[in-house]
């Protein structure tokens, strides 16, 4: 039952991962693949319908995990505060400014709004990269899942080369989507940024793969250049596919290097968080599967039924003028 | 000040500010939802145009309260450590659960509502408002579990000093959640309701375009207001009546009531220092007999006071903090079981007063447009306008009271559950340095200030711009319905 519910917490970072990744990538891309503001816009709108329910994945990530491994939930948390704390206000800044951004026509406001949307998609996605190698790669715990050290002691070397992972797959992840979704120059832009950008992007979750499971980082290298093959060979709709495949591997790899621990302790083996010293009890976990069983698959239905509605590609002859 | 402190106020600060969007966004949504049936239904043109307008403040509305939300998903594992780890056996069900029944849907019916409108069949598209309306309140009822769970722990045993979930069913249907559900929701719709009063008062005033839909709007409101009170009032007397029996010391402090009286008076007004828990230097204007109605349903019952009740509580909670590093200068000390009085005493009076002159301006209001009429007077917008503020002062006042009524605990407990169950707030938080907790604080308040004027201009923008601002544009071929 523990193990079913690490399953299902790796499931929901994957989610989570896959889903606002292209999301903050097309926050991170805004000025590079967004000339003027009609581009701008387009952009925005290709996630305008989705960002929110994308970010959800999140919240029921860490409400699952509160509710399925509470010790887990609170030592990660209270733990790594600061960066949270930076993750929170970037959330909060690129949440609002997608919908207040064209609420007033005027040039400064809307480069205010567009500041915040590339500022916090790459604060966000930095700091998610953040949170989930730290708790691949541990923590200096103490017996009672507290840690040991200064507000910094989550930000280390091998832990910045895994927030540098995820910013990096976002960015080109996000201008995959961006080719995916739209038409004309915009997309051209984006394909071509993609594969420029990929090879170096792309660097630091290689790398973090390899700092945590070897050779198994061949297996996502191995994917992701064949994502950036179908790409070149303009099949937009199959790079991305192969992009949500590399990051379901890479997901599988770290949790399955970190199982049975959740968050291991720098200090003494002993002093781990595992599957089972941090679960909550049999029956807790039971009435959490029976929601879970019937809400998840519903959310994968409704939530498929959206990007059905909005499958179509945008361009800026879609863009209705500004107001 | 140390960390026990900064985060109370973090806390405070973040989750009241949070809950000034919650109720707009329960109420509006339902109102929204309603107004676009009766467009669907009725094919009326006006009900499209309410739909619109009210739509587009609630969207401006809820982006607020998205992001301030996720901040409450965290900070409990980031402030409150401790806590999480003692109660989330129990605790953090509801709150997955309430993501995974109710915010999933929200977020993702919203997104298809905001730009399917050319795009979903109408019907289709009038469900996804629901959808979103009833996940709104699903998510309230969640929320409220577990909050009322805090209050009143139920369906728990005890294992390895922690309490282990026994029944999810007896926490859903804690009775303590029972009667503060109906009283939130009134509270939200008493919000949504003063708002459309008073921003339709200003637009009749105005006289501006489309006066149909300023009217029926300011209709939909007074009487959305009018049922309101009339839950609030009820499920407020049922939730007291609970209070006195399952957190004597709550609603002893509420009243300042230092001494057991026999009828227990009600005290409507006080001068002097209600600080100190002895009544030394209080004059205060009292209705005999009423609180021992308000509290037991009869005119002659005792209603403990607060300097009995604390020998009650020290004797089966303790006098003394255990000696533990963790709690900082606490440990070891007295445990001071008296709440904050002047911010209960004052809160609850607060509460029912802002909600007596928000009741009270409602019912004027309906008296006022009676017949179609529109005073003249330049005093009838600003009334409206001035309304807006009561109801949202009230819910705050109300929030204030019952989570300050509790403390020192932060979970109580629970006279006739399971012994062992509680947990003073002094031992709840993270052991995390004060520095850290001050810079959120600090940052954190930062933000939301700077967002509130925002918000705040957004609106006035939006409500200025009356019904020609938010209709569709007539655009070229292919152009988006809604873009942003």
């Amino acid at each position: 039952m523990e193990t079913l519910w690490f399953v299902l917490i790796a499931v929901l970072w994957l989610g989570y991962l896959f889903l606002e990744g292209f999301d903050f990538g097309v926050g991170m891309l805004l000025p590079v693949l967004g000339r003027d503001n009609r581009e701008r816009r387009v952009m925005i709108n290709t996630i305008g319908p989705v960002w929110d329910g994308n970010e959800v994945w999140l919240i029921v990530a860490i409400g699952a995990t509160f509710a399925a491994f509470p010790g887990w939930y609170a030592a990660l948390l209270s733990a790594a505060y600061l960066p949270l704390t930076l993750f929170l206000i970037a959330l909060i800044g690129r949440g609002v400014a997608f919908d207040y951004r064209g609420k007033v026509d005027n040039p400064r406001w809307r480069k205010a709004w567009d500041f915040t949307i590339v500022a916090g998609s790459w604060t966000a996605t930095l700091c998610v990269g953040l949170l989930i190698s730290t708790t691949v790669l541990g923590l200096p715990i103490d017996a009672n899942g507290d840690r040991v050290g200064g507000p910094f002691a989550a930000i280390r070397l091998d832990t910045i080369v895994g927030a540098l992972a995820f910013a990096g797959y976002a960015l080109v992840h996000g201008a995959v989507f961006t080719a995916l979704k739209t038409e004309g120059e915009i997309r051209e832009r984006a394909r071509r940024v993609a594969l420029t950008l990929a090879p170096v992007a792309l660097l630091p979750l290689v790398a973090l793969l390899a700092i945590v499971a070897g050779l198994w980082a061949a297996v996502v290298v191995a994917i992701l250049g064949a994502a950036m093959w179908r790409l070149a060979a303009d099949r937009d709709g199959q790079s991305f596919a192969l992009m949500g495949l590399a990051i379901a591997a890479t997901v599988a790899i770290l949790f399955g290097t970190l199982y049975p621990n959740v968050l291991p302790s720098t200090l003494n083996d002993a002093w781990s968080l595992t599957v089972a010293n941090s679960a909550s009890s049999p029956y807790t976990l039971e009435v959490i599967t029976w929601v879970a069983g019937f809400g998840t698959p519903a959310v994968l239905v409704y939530q498929g039924w959206t990007y059905w509605v909005f499958r179509k590609r945008i361009g800026v002859q879609n863009i209705p003028a500004a107001r | 000040m140390e960390v026990l402190e900064l985060a109370r106020w973090q806390f405070g600060i973040t989750t009241v500010y949070h809950f000034l969007m919650v109720p707009l966004t329960i109420g509006l949504s339902l109102l929204v939802a309603g107004m676009q049936t009766a467009w669907v239904r009725t094919g009326n043109e006006r009900y499209y145009k309410m739909t619109k307008f009210w739509g587009k403040l609630l969207l401006i509305n809820f982006a607020m309260g998205v992001v301030t939300g996720i901040v409450q998903e965290f900070q409990f594992g980031m402030a409150w450590s401790a806590y999480s780890r003692f109660v989330g056996d129990v605790f953090g069900a509801p709150l997955a659960m309430e993501g995974i029944v109710a915010f999933f849907v929200e977020s993702t019916f919203l997104g298809l509502w905001i730009f399917g409108w050319d795009k979903l069949p109408k019907k289709v598209h009038l469900a996804c408002a629901w959808a979103f309306s009833l996940a709104t309140m699903a998510s309230a009822y969640f929320i409220l579990a577990a909050n009322s769970w805090m209050q009143h722990p139920v369906g728990i045993e005890m294992h390895d000093g922690r309490p282990r979930l026994t029944s999810i069913w007896a926490v859903l249907t804690n009775n303590t959640t029972l009667a503060a559900f109906p009283h939130t929701i009134a509270g939200a719709f008493a919000v949504s309701a003063a708002f459309l009063v008073g921003i339709a008062a200003w637009h009749l005033h105005r006289r501006s375009e489309e006066e149909k839909v300023w009217r029926s709007s300011l209709k939909l409101g007074t009487w959305v207001g009018v049922v309101a009170f009339s839950v609030l009032a009820i499920s407020g007397d049922l939730q007291g009546k609970l209070m006195f029996e399952q957190q004597p010391m709550k609603m002893a402090a509420a009243e300042a009531l230092c001494h057991t009286e026999q009828p227990a008076s009600f005290s409507i007004f006080a001068v002097g220092d209600v600080t100190r828990p002895d009544c030394e230097n209080v004059k205060s204007i009292t209705v005999p007999a009423l609180l021992s109605f308000l509290a037991h349903n009869d005119f002659t019952s005792e209603v403990k006071g607060i300097q009995d009740l604390v020998p009650m509580y020290q004797e089966k909670y303790g006098e003394f903090y255990p000696v533990d590093e963790r709690l900082g200068e606490l440990s070891g000390k007295p445990i001071d079981y008296v709440p904050a009085l002047p911010v209960t005493y004052w809160g609850f009076r607060l509460m029912i007063g802002f909600g007596g002159i928000s009741a009270g301006l409602g019912v004027f209001m309906l008296w006022l447009t009676r017949k179609n009429r529109t005073p003249t007077g330049w005093w009838f917008p600003v009334l409206g306008l001035a309304g807006i503020a009561t109801p949202f002062l009230a819910n705050s006042a109300g929030w204030i009271f019952t989570e300050m009524g509790r403390q020192p605990f932060v979970v109580v407990p629970n006279p006739s559950g399971v012994d062992g169950v509680w947990m003073f707030t002094a031992q709840a938080v993270s052991q995390t340095t004060p520095g850290e907790i001050l810079t959120s604080l600090i940052a954190l308040t930062t933000v939301y200030s700077v967002l509130a004027v925002v918000e705040f201009y957004l609106i006035r923008k939006y409500v200025r711009g009356g019904i020609p601002g938010v209709l569709p544009q007539k655009t070229d071929d292919g152009a988006l319905a809604f873009a942003y």
